[in-house]
């Protein structure tokens, strides 16, 4: 086990380089730099594109980059002048964490039982009603649920605050809207797998044994359905802990997930490394957690 | 039949689906002594193994029991609650499956399993539960009890599985076990240490077995009658003597004929029941066998032959088996 961590550890230092080598370059096919919508005269333009080092080649730039980052230097925003990367990133992103953690924890108390729920009584009204639900949850995009939160309950009725995260209450329709499609995404997940399980032998074994149906579902079935639903969460907890750029604009939550968008709008290239190196290291980490979660759920895997 | 442990009474299953009615079981009447092996023998989609799934109560939608009795031990199997069931199976009732590989939660260890079916029934401390396991483990000759019960089924062979299966099942010391194709699964060395075992556990737990097959060699070996069906009927039962050596119903005479090294000399070809199994959605309306009957007569094609007794304990569903006087017997 041990060595099968410091093993993907290692392997997953390559995939880093790999993803700072391509967005690198593919950042400077990008035309356009981060200095051009300032009103200022070319040889002034020319100096501070000097002063930051972008009068040098493409390669010279990466390699001064690589060397900074091993020295753990992120460099400075070339939009938010006076903040370093690392400054930006250790703002933003507990404010998206903190929301994020919420939503996803909202998504298994509420996806869990609703998708044990939907197999049990599969087929009939309650079933129907849950898959029709989620169908929908899935299919709407966040943009219109927060936009149709927002107006109603925001603005006509005013029974929630629209702007910020000042009190708990702010935090009641982001969280909502972060975590409607997870929910319902692990919802349908988890009841095709325990409906997939249905048939299994030692099913009908724990039921010949004499085990109660609760028994039957809670131990035998579930232990076995999860194995889906948490390869599924691995990504999906490392995207909604980032922070989403829509949900955050629409209520104005000073998040992390606004900055990936608006440091490529910006050119802001030691943003966009950064916000890019930031997200892949925690897909990578939320992704080893999950192969490890595998090992703990069934005894088969082994590393 | 005053000491009986299980009677089956004229039982009828129904498969309700969208192309119709399948009769899986059409009228299965039989009874079984304590400590009695009974062997049931028939193909694919005879009705063997729905027939012991509804004794089970375990039957499944669309599966419904659409008529007659079954009788365990005096109670009415078929009258009681979820939760008395619950009761019986594992407890009076022990069933262990075709394929050992899956039959064992992957999940979890030997011992949780074995130890949870223990507990369900007596409510033992966990301890007494575990050394009880232990106990049933090393009754099936599973050597290093202690060891198996940490481990996890994928650790484990087929033939080692199978045996926790049995260890499993008489752990609450049932009075009956099925055994659904015990050894259908495994090589033919596993599977006769698996009778054996099966054999040795009926003789020390007084248990009575029923063995559902399809392979008549193994019935020979460990049965004390032998029930064969056909088209969700019994179509002769009887000692095994009686069934191997005064074969009466057409089909059986075909099933042994058809087992290898039966015909004469080596080289001689395998032979086969021309044919095909009658459509369970359709039923014929006289004999299932009639039309692969080499024996076929008109009365076998409108009407379904009762079971006639041809000696003692041994009867057959054939009209060829007619007592002289048959105006007793017909329906």
């Amino acid at each position: 086990m041990l060595k099968f961590v410091s093993f993907r550890l290692l392997s997953s230092l390559v995939t880093l380089f790999l993803v700072i080598t391509a967005t690198f370059f593919l950042m400077f096919l990008v035309p356009g730099g981060p200095f051009l919508s300032e009103k200022i005269n070319a040889a002034t333009l020319a100096q501070i594109n000097k002063k930051y080092g972008l009068d040098q080649p493409v390669y010279v730039q990466y390699g001064n980059y690589l060397k900074n980052l091993v020295k753990g230097d992120l460099g400075i925003s070339f939009k938010r002048r006076g903040y370093t990367i690392t400054e930006i990133i250790a703002e933003k992103f507990p404010v998206s964490a903190k929301l994020g953690a919420l939503a996803i924890i909202c998504a298994l108390l509420v996806g869990l039982p609703a998708g044990m729920l939907a197999a049990t009584k599969r087929n009939t009204v309650v079933d129907r009603i849950i898959m029709a639900v989620c169908t929908l949850g899935i299919a709407l995009p966040s943009f219109i649920v927060s936009t149709t939160l927002l107006y109603i309950l925001g603005m006509q009725f005013k029974v929630l605050p629209v702007i910020g995260l000042e009190t708990p209450r702010n935090y009641i329709m982001p969280v909502f809207a972060l975590s409607l499609s997870p929910t319902c995404y692990i919802t349908r997940l988890l009841r095709s797998s325990i409906l997939d399980i249905q048939g299994q032998d030692y099913l009908k074994t724990a039921r010949a044994k004499g085990l109660g149906e609760q028994v039957v579902l809670f131990k035998h079935a579930l232990k076995n359905a999860l194995i889906p639903v948490i390869t599924y969460m691995g990504p999906m907890v490392a995207g909604i802990l980032t922070g989403s750029l829509v949900i955050e604009k629409i209520f104005s939550i000073p998040g992390l997930g606004k900055y990936f968008i608006d440091s490529i709008e910006g050119r802001d290239y030691t943003l966009i490394m950064g916000t890019t190196i930031f997200f892949a290291a925690i897909l990578i980490v939320a992704n080893l957690i999950v192969d490890i979660l595998y090992c703990l759920v069934d005894p088969r895997i082994k590393y | 039949m005053a000491n009986s442990l299980l009677e089956m009474d004229d039982l009828r299953i129904s498969f309700f689906t969208p192309a119709g009615e399948v009769k899986a079981v059409n009228g299965m009447s039989c009874a079984l002594n304590q400590g009695e092996v009974l062997g049931i023998v028939g193909e694919s989609g005879s009705g063997k193994s729905v027939s012991v799934t509804a004794l089970m109560k375990l039957l499944v939608r669309p599966g419904k029991v659409v008529g007659g009795g079954i009788k365990f031990d005096g109670r009415d199997i078929l009258a009681m609650s979820s939760k008395e069931m619950r009761g019986v199976r594992g407890k009076d009732i022990s069933m262990i499956f075709q394929d050992p590989m899956t039959s064992l939660n992957p999940v979890f260890t030997i011992g949780n399993q074995l130890i949870e079916t223990i507990r369900t029934h007596t409510g033992m401390p966990k301890k007494e539960a575990a050394d009880r396991g232990v106990k049933m483990l090393a009754q099936v000759g599973i050597n290093n009890p202690e060891k198996r019960m940490k481990q996890f089924p994928h650790e484990l062979s087929g033939g080692m599985r199978q045996r926790v299966m049995i260890a499993m099942a008489l752990s609450c010391s049932p009075k009956l076990l099925i055994a659904d194709e015990p050894t259908t699964s495994l090589d033919v060395t596993i599977q006769a240490q698996i009778l054996d075992l099966i054999k040795k556990m009926r003789d020390e737990t007084g248990a009575a077995v029923i063995l559902i097959t399809h392979d008549l060699g193994i019935v020979s070996e460990i049965c004390d009658r032998i029930m064969i069906m056909y088209a969700g009927r019994i179509v002769e039962s009887g000692s095994v003597d009686d069934i191997y050596y005064s074969t009466a119903h057409p089909y059986t005479k075909g099933l042994l004929g058809c087992l290898p090294g039966s015909s004469k000399g080596v080289r001689a070809p395998l032979k086969a029941i021309e044919g095909n199994p009658v459509d369970l959605l359709d039923m014929p309306k006289g004999c299932g066998f009639a039309s692969r009957c080499g024996e076929c007569m008109k009365i076998c094609l409108r009407e379904n032959p009762p079971s006639f007794p041809i000696g003692e304990g041994h009867v057959s569903a054939c009209w060829k088996h007619v007592p002289v006087n048959a105006s007793e017997v017909r329906p």
